[in-house]
């Protein structure tokens, strides 16, 4: 009998990025399938590639031995295969009952019939445990564990062959969540297939028949679910060739490791001190100070909160809770403006530099100039000759090739695009840099000048929280890495305990090994 | 359903909340119109004011169905203008040839809207340019057909669209009426009406769940062409003549994106409705009477109009309160 799902030779490159190289999965009817990696490995790549969302640049899919090659959603949705994505695919004005009958709705003379629209929506709730759920309400109103709980009922009443869920379970609680593995036991049990990629080994471990591990775009390994022992899965995720991909790290500073010192504590306050830190659910009691001169890193998973927690210091997030002290003073962060405090203020260096970062029409000048702007004004007026020279001495400190300094700042490479975007926070001179996966996007070379920036940055007694998607960079940059899990930070990992291997488990929430 | 009762008017009025504040801020101030009118409610006061009313409702009609899917028809008033000059020409003689030639207008009206659409869908362009750009092409058509004022309309025919039914209900607001029952509900209740609304609130979820986004779209646009074709057939039984008056059009567009929020439509998309929009224009309409009435000098007009529109708008604004990241302030 021929498996249900074969994609073989599944490459796809972003630009310069490989997402994916010559990537494959095989799926059979009633298994449920789980698909594993890194951050980036590719997994979610793979599974739009399959739900049509993206074309692959070569490769073959096959649906029951028969080759198919998807146009849109649409087209995969009518070969039986439904997927439930990390960006929800739910309509927020439309009520749940509209949403979950969207694609084929039930019809009486050629219109909608309401009445069995809501008796399908109601069974298709009541499946999954979520008769709280009314099926007029505005998804809008709706509170992120419920959405996910409609966007599963969505996927389900489509009737799928191959269900694809992508961390389709992310947001919800413990018993919704053992509700939907319920369901999903039963679909498989009637011969559906499913494929799902989730950062929880432990659902990991209770759900999957067969795993497949990706790394880099690749596939490494598939096998039995309970066949390896979980230590072995994330050596497979991490991979021996994991540091030869990356630039060799700048040397860490000699410091001894563990916090700082008695002396140090005793004779001056954190520069930033955050106390039970809270925001919408996202963010759960947050403790941590950093001292001048450190470089903090935020791990785990991608979407633990770590960029809320960022965009809380900065004042982008309204109704956080808690207490923010910056070198013993509380102070109330209520917008972007407000974090330029006297003797230094807080810099964000944004996700995405193309609109959070950058006027990309705007010279490099103008850009750099921006976040200081009251640095060099008199009177309301700009005072351009003090600007002029700030602005030399910036280009030259991050070395932003010259030639493009008065030409617009999208003409610029990735690289020297994120350069111009620390540079205008470093203009304002700031004493705490909250950095938010910098590197991202960026190529080898400029990456180990930034990291050598960040060092310079720091003994220069500035304090940095960085969030990286990408371990080896933790590892490299930082004194200490506080790991998230869902809002709340659940270790710390300092000196010999920092490792690949503890940053992977502890992210997911296993324990990690002692200090070597 | 009778399952949840409560649960549901609760929903319900939640969702036409937009609808019923422009019904009931439509309703007082017709109330007081007519208390304060020296002829109080007769027949011919409530005739004119329909007449006034119902022209700018199909024109705003025409405009809610690309604002739903968060586009934009900036050519609404130059579809109507343009259908005033078909009709100024082509609606006259036999009841057959009368016949033919209101199927002509209402043609030409969703010939206008289907090359909006195709612009718009096809050529992926920016609504409100496309539409800024088709405009003056309607309009340029509109003054190529008549360059100067003039026409005719079959006056029968025209003095029955204007006149009262039995003497008592405006036959314009009889055609309203069936417009929304024969069009907009059916198309609110169908697959393509439902996609608009879906393609409002969130284009690319409505593409990952399998919506027709094209289709959808094009259809949007060119219904609007036919309800603006619609009230430019009317405006030809008011005045018995066509024109090709730019102002008027221009007019016209700015008032229908007016009424479209002041009944409730939201610009970003995906919630509203034509109900509501009808709503809207007749309380845009109610202003210019109750100043008539209050003997308040015709120059203050547009000062009062903004300030309703003001007032109308920041209410539906209140929702971003709850924001509650600041950055989704700025997107």
């Amino acid at each position: 009998m021929t498996s249900l799902l074969r994609m073989e030779g599944i490459s796809k490159r972003y630009g310069g990025v490989r997402a994916l190289e010559d990537a494959r999965l095989t799926c059979e009817r009633g298994r449920i399938h789980a698909v594993l990696g890194e951050n980036g490995a590719g997994k979610s790549t793979l599974l739009k590639v399959l739900a049509g969302v993206v074309a692959p640049d070569a490769g073959t899919i096959e649906l029951d031995g028969v080759p198919v090659g998807f146009t849109g959603p649409a087209a995969a949705r009518r070969a039986g295969i439904v997927s439930v994505f990390q960006e929800l695919s739910l309509m927020p004005d439309l009520s749940v009952a509209d949403n979950i009958c969207i694609t084929d709705p039930p019809k009486r003379w050629g219109l909608i019939d309401h009445r069995a629209q809501r008796r399908i929506a109601e069974q298709a709730l009541a499946r999954v445990g979520a008769e709280d759920i009314h099926p007029l309400a505005p998804v809008r109103d709706l509170p992120l564990s419920r959405r996910q709980m409609v966007e599963i009922a969505k996927a389900l009443a489509r009737d799928p062959k191959l269900l694809l869920l992508d961390e389709a379970t992310s947001a919800l609680t413990a018993a919704d969540v053992a509700q939907v593995f319920g369901v999903l036991r039963q679909l498989r049990d009637r011969g559906l297939a499913i494929v799902f990629i989730s950062h929880r080994m432990n659902e990991i471990a209770e759900l999957a028949d067969d795993c497949s591990v990706y790394r880099n775009g690749r596939h490494v390994s598939t096998f039995v679910a309970g066949s390896v022992p979980p230590g072995e899965i994330i050596e497979m995720m991490i991979g021996r060739d994991y540091s030869s991909v990356f630039p060799p790290r700048p040397p860490r500073r000699p410091r001894p490791p563990g916090p700082p010192g008695p002396a140090q504590r005793a004779s001056e306050p954190p520069v930033l001190k955050v106390t039970q830190l809270s925001w919408a659910g996202r963010l759960r009691d947050i403790d941590f100070e950093i001292w001048p001169g450190e470089v903090i890193g935020l791990g785990g998973l991608d979407g633990q909160g770590q960029r809320e927690l960022l965009l809380a210091l900065f004042g982008a997030l309204k109704g956080v809770r808690g207490e923010v002290a910056v070198n013993g003073v509380a102070v109330a962060l209520s917008s972007p403006a407000r974090t330029q405090l006297p003797g230094g203020g807080i810099a964000l260096i944004p996700e995405d530099r193309k609109t959070e970062g950058l006027m990309l029409p705007m010279s490099v000048r103008d850009n750099l100039s921006f976040a200081a702007i009251d640095r060099f004004t008199r009177f309301g007026l700009i005072d351009r000759a003090s600007e002029q020279t700030a602005i030399d001495a910036m280009i030259q400190l991050l070395r932003i090739r010259a030639d493009g300094v008065d030409g617009p700042v999208a003409a610029l490479s990735g690289g020297n695009q994120q350069k111009v975007v620390l540079g205008k926070w470093l203009m304002t001179r700031p004493q705490i840099i909250l950095l938010n996966d910098p590197t991202r996007g960026i190529d080898v070379g400029t990456k180990q000048e930034l990291y050598q920036l960040l060092h310079q940055l720091a003994a220069d007694r500035a304090a940095l929280l960085f969030y990286s998607t990408d371990y080896a960079e933790l590892i490299g940059c930082c004194d200490r890495v506080l790991i998230l899990y869902d809002g709340e930070i659940v270790r710390v990992l300092e000196g010999g305990a920092l490792t690949e291997h503890n940053l992977v488990a502890a992210a997911h929430n296993l324990a990690t090994e002692p200090a070597a | 359903m009778t399952a949840r009762p409560r649960g549901d008017l609760r929903y319900w009025l939640a969702a036409q909340r937009g609808p019923l504040i422009a019904a009931a801020l439509f309703a007082a101030m017709f109330a007081l119109f007519v208390t304060e009118h020296p002829a109080g409610l007769s027949a011919n006061v409530v005739n004119t004011a329909a007449n006034k009313g119902v022209l700018l409702a199909f024109v705003a009609i025409a405009q809610t169905l690309p604002v739903l899917t968060s586009g934009l028809d900036l050519s609404v008033g130059s579809v109507f203008v343009l259908a005033n000059c078909v009709a100024s020409t082509l609606v006259t003689g036999s009841p057959l040839e009368i016949a033919l030639g209101v199927a002509a207008v209402l043609g030409c009206g969703l010939v206008c809207g289907a090359l909006n659409g195709l612009v718009v869908v096809v050529g992926r362009l920016q609504p409100i340019i496309a539409t800024l750009a088709t405009g003056a092409i309607y309009g340029g058509v509109a003054l190529w057909l008549r360059p100067t004022p003039g026409g005719a309309i079959d006056e029968d025919f025209a003095d029955f669209v204007t006149g009262s039914a039995g003497g008592v209900v405006p036959v314009s607001l009889l055609v309203l009426i069936a417009a929304i029952v024969l069009v907009w509900i059916p198309y609110r209740r169908s697959v393509a009406g439902r996609a608009a609304y879906a393609i409002g609130s969130s284009e690319q979820a409505a593409y990952m769940s399998g919506v027709p986004v094209a289709r959808s779209k094009f259809l949007a646009y060119m219904l609007a062409g036919l309800f603006a074709a619609i009230a430019g057939l009317l405006l030809t039984c008011v005045t018995y003549s066509g024109e090709a008056n730019a102002l008027l059009g221009g007019s016209y567009t700015l008032s229908s994106v007016a009424a479209v929020v002041v009944g409730g439509t939201s610009l970003y998309g995906g919630a509203g409705g034509a109900i509501g929009t009808i709503f809207g224009a007749f309380v845009l309409r109610t202003i210019g009477d109750l100043l008539f009435v209050f003997d308040i000098d015709a120059l203050a007009q547009p000062l009062f109009l903004g300030v309703v529109l003001l007032v109308s708008v920041s209410l539906g604004s209140l929702r971003l309160l709850k924001v509650k990241k600041r950055l989704d302030l700025y997107r």
